[in-house]
């Protein structure tokens, strides 16, 4: 069992005032924040996480590489074993019981991830296998239909790897250009030059919602209204934003939105893209096969209406429907009070770090999720990674699939602790003991 | 458990502090640079034959510890020796990396047995293993290794996000 304390309890709390705003606590100070959010029980929590009782090597299982991939609670586990144990059967095809409720069961789960984003139609919501696939769903689908040579594509500094390489292989297809945001030394997009970008040529931006280096959160309100101004498309890549802000579509206005269901307490193998009707109306299919279509001959195929002209084959019915089980989950708990309870987090454990000689932080952004990159003077991150995994400390070590982040800041790589709502304050501190342990090994 | 504890000794961390033969070489015989691209490590490895012998040999590089103290150790274990003697060495330092080698039987491992742990900890094989595949390249006269070749006896995709 993990000794731990509650965020309510800790007496050890004296993290410095930072905006907050964005996360929608309006509250100044962090002090009264934490009370206003008291029904906020994260050992209640907790005790839904059946991993997080695991010991590494004798060791509590502290596990702080949320933004690779979080972990499952107990009913969505549940929910997995349900499915399989009494209603799986493929879907959109047979008239018999099984195949009628898991059907209903999936377009359910689809419903669900339509109110969790506040998307205005659930046709909108196409279940893919998760970001990545999600993006280049956009890439063939959009891109390779509207995007003609000479044209530009932008894209930021911070993006994943995911959303540079499907476009870089859509620019090499079609010569269309990319154009890159920079970043200025605190991880944060220059929206000046941002904006400077814009030219008649230009068709699409695409912008990670909070940065997976470097917890950097982007203005992208702001960036998808000056976009709409000029007429340009907006994909905004929500992996890392979808798990710990409530999202709203709607209000971003965003055109796509993609997030993966393993970062959000679901499964792997199964995310979405959002995509507005109007335009996933006129792209064209990214694969071809059953179920998205409404009928085939050798002589001509019609193609499915949206969600399903984009789902062909069979889809991760179990996934989907956990991952429905998911989100019902965190809003049980609530976006925003998990976004304070994270907060908080990162607050506490920056705090600390930054008072810690030899320890430098990568992405000092205003607006931040609770990711903190860092390095340690003289040792390796690999090193660090090892040698805190010995103590039962899960990091991640290495260029995060962000290289040209890691390039801007002229590291090969970073060690990454990234929070979850379910992280305590006590786990912050055994971070930042084992950063000191790391140290004297190497000292 | 896993006997990787093991595996940041004093001699490893030694190594990495005050690497052995590191530098450049003046007018190298043989050359090659290794790359880690899933940590984007490289490292850099020339030597001079002498016949047949290694009388000559630096490294340098950006790496991890693991790799720099496996780096550091491999040039003072393959200078004097001859060439194939060096091969026999790579062989079986990539055969105890990849927990294939039977440590009880002879063998010219001596000091580097520090390294047989790595084998219980997949994502820093390729640590250990990448100046020894230089080493290999260098004797080959290959421009560059990556232990992300079809050699690579630990070739696997290590995740990411």
């Amino acid at each position: 069992m993990i000794a731990v304390q509650t965020a309510l309890a800790s007496p050890s709390l004296s993290a410095p005032v930072l905006r907050s705003s964005v996360l929608g606590v309006t509250t100044a100070s962090w002090m009264p924040a934490m009370e206003s959010f008291a029904p906020f029980d994260v050992e209640r929590i907790r005790a839904d996480f059946p991993i997080l009782q695991l010991q590494i090597d004798g060791k509590p299982l502290v596990y702080l590489d949320n933004a690779a991939s979080s972990q499952m609670p107990q009913p969505v586990i549940a929910r997995l074993v349900r499915y399989q144990t009494a209603e799986h059967a493929n879907i959109h095809r047979a008239v018999h019981y099984l195949s009628e409720t898991a059907t209903a069961e999936y377009e359910a789960a689809r419903r669900k991830l339509q109110r969790f984003i506040n998307a205005p139609d659930e046709r909108e919501v196409i279940f893919t296998s998760g970001t990545t696939d999600a993006i280049n769903l956009v890439m063939h689908g959009y891109g390779r239909k509207f995007i003609k040579a000479g044209d530009e594509i932008i894209l930021t500094t911070l993006e994943h790897h995911s959303n540079i390489v499907p476009w870089q292989m859509l620019a090499e297809e079609t010569g269309a250009q990319i154009r890159v945001v920079p970043i200025n030394d605190a991880g944060e997009l220059l929206i000046d030059e941002y904006e400077n970008l814009f030219n008649e040529r230009t068709k699409l931006v695409g912008v990670l919602h909070v940065s997976n280096a470097l917890g950097t959160i982007n203005p992208i309100k702001q960036m998808i209204a000056f976009a709409h101004d000029h007429g340009v498309r907006v994909l905004v890549d929500g992996a890392q934003a979808a798990p710990h802000l409530a999202v709203d579509v709607q209000d971003l206005d965003c055109d796509f939105y993609a997030f993966s269901g393993h970062k959000l307490c679901g499964p792997t193998g199964i995310g979405v893209l959002y995509g507005k009707a109007d335009l996933l109306e006129k792209m064209q299919p990214f694969k071809g096969g059953g179920d998205m279509i409404l009928s085939v001959s050798f002589e001509k195929t019609t193609y499915n209406t949206i969600p399903h002209k984009f789902e062909a084959g069979t889809p991760p019915i179990a996934a989907a429907i956990a991952l429905g089980s998911a989100v019902d989950y965190l809003s049980a708990i609530g976006m925003d009070a998990i976004a304070a309870h994270e907060h908080a987090l990162l607050s506490y454990a920056t705090a600390q770090m930054v008072e810690m000689p030899g320890v430098r932080l990568i992405g000092t952004a205003k607006n931040k999720a609770a990711v903190i990159s860092f390095t340690l003077d003289g040792v390796h991150p690999h090193d660090v990674g090892t040698l805190l995994n010995q103590e039962g400390i899960a990091v991640r070590t290495g260029h995060h699939c962000a290289q040209p982040v890691m390039t801007r800041f002229k590291v090969p790589a970073t060690s990454r602790a990234s929070f979850a709502f379910y992280n305590t304050l006590a786990e912050v501190d055994a971070l930042v003991a084992g950063i000191r342990s790391v140290q004297k090994v190497f000292a | 458990m896993a006997n990787y504890k093991a595996l940041y000794q004093e001699v490893i961390l030694d190594h990495n502090k005050k690497p052995r033969n590191y530098g450049t070489l003046e007018n190298a015989s043989h050359h090659a640079v290794g790359h880690n691209p899933l940590c984007g490590d490289h490292i850099s490895v020339a030597l001079n034959l002498d016949g047949e012998s290694v009388c000559a040999i630096a490294f340098e590089g950006e790496s991890c510890a693991i790799c720099k103290a496996s780096a550091s150790m491999m040039t003072v274990a393959v200078k004097g020796k001859t060439h194939s003697d060096a091969e026999i060495l790579i062989q079986e330092f990539l055969a105890m990396a990849t927990g294939k080698l039977d440590l009880n039987s002879p063998n010219h491992i001596g000091r580097l047995a520090v390294f047989a742990g790595v084998c219980d900890l997949p994502t820093r094989v390729k640590c250990a293993i990448l100046p020894w595949h230089t080493l290999h390249a260098a004797f080959n006269s290959v421009a560059s290794a990556s232990t992300e070749a079809d050699a690579d006896p630990m070739h696997a995709p290590i995740g990411n996000a």
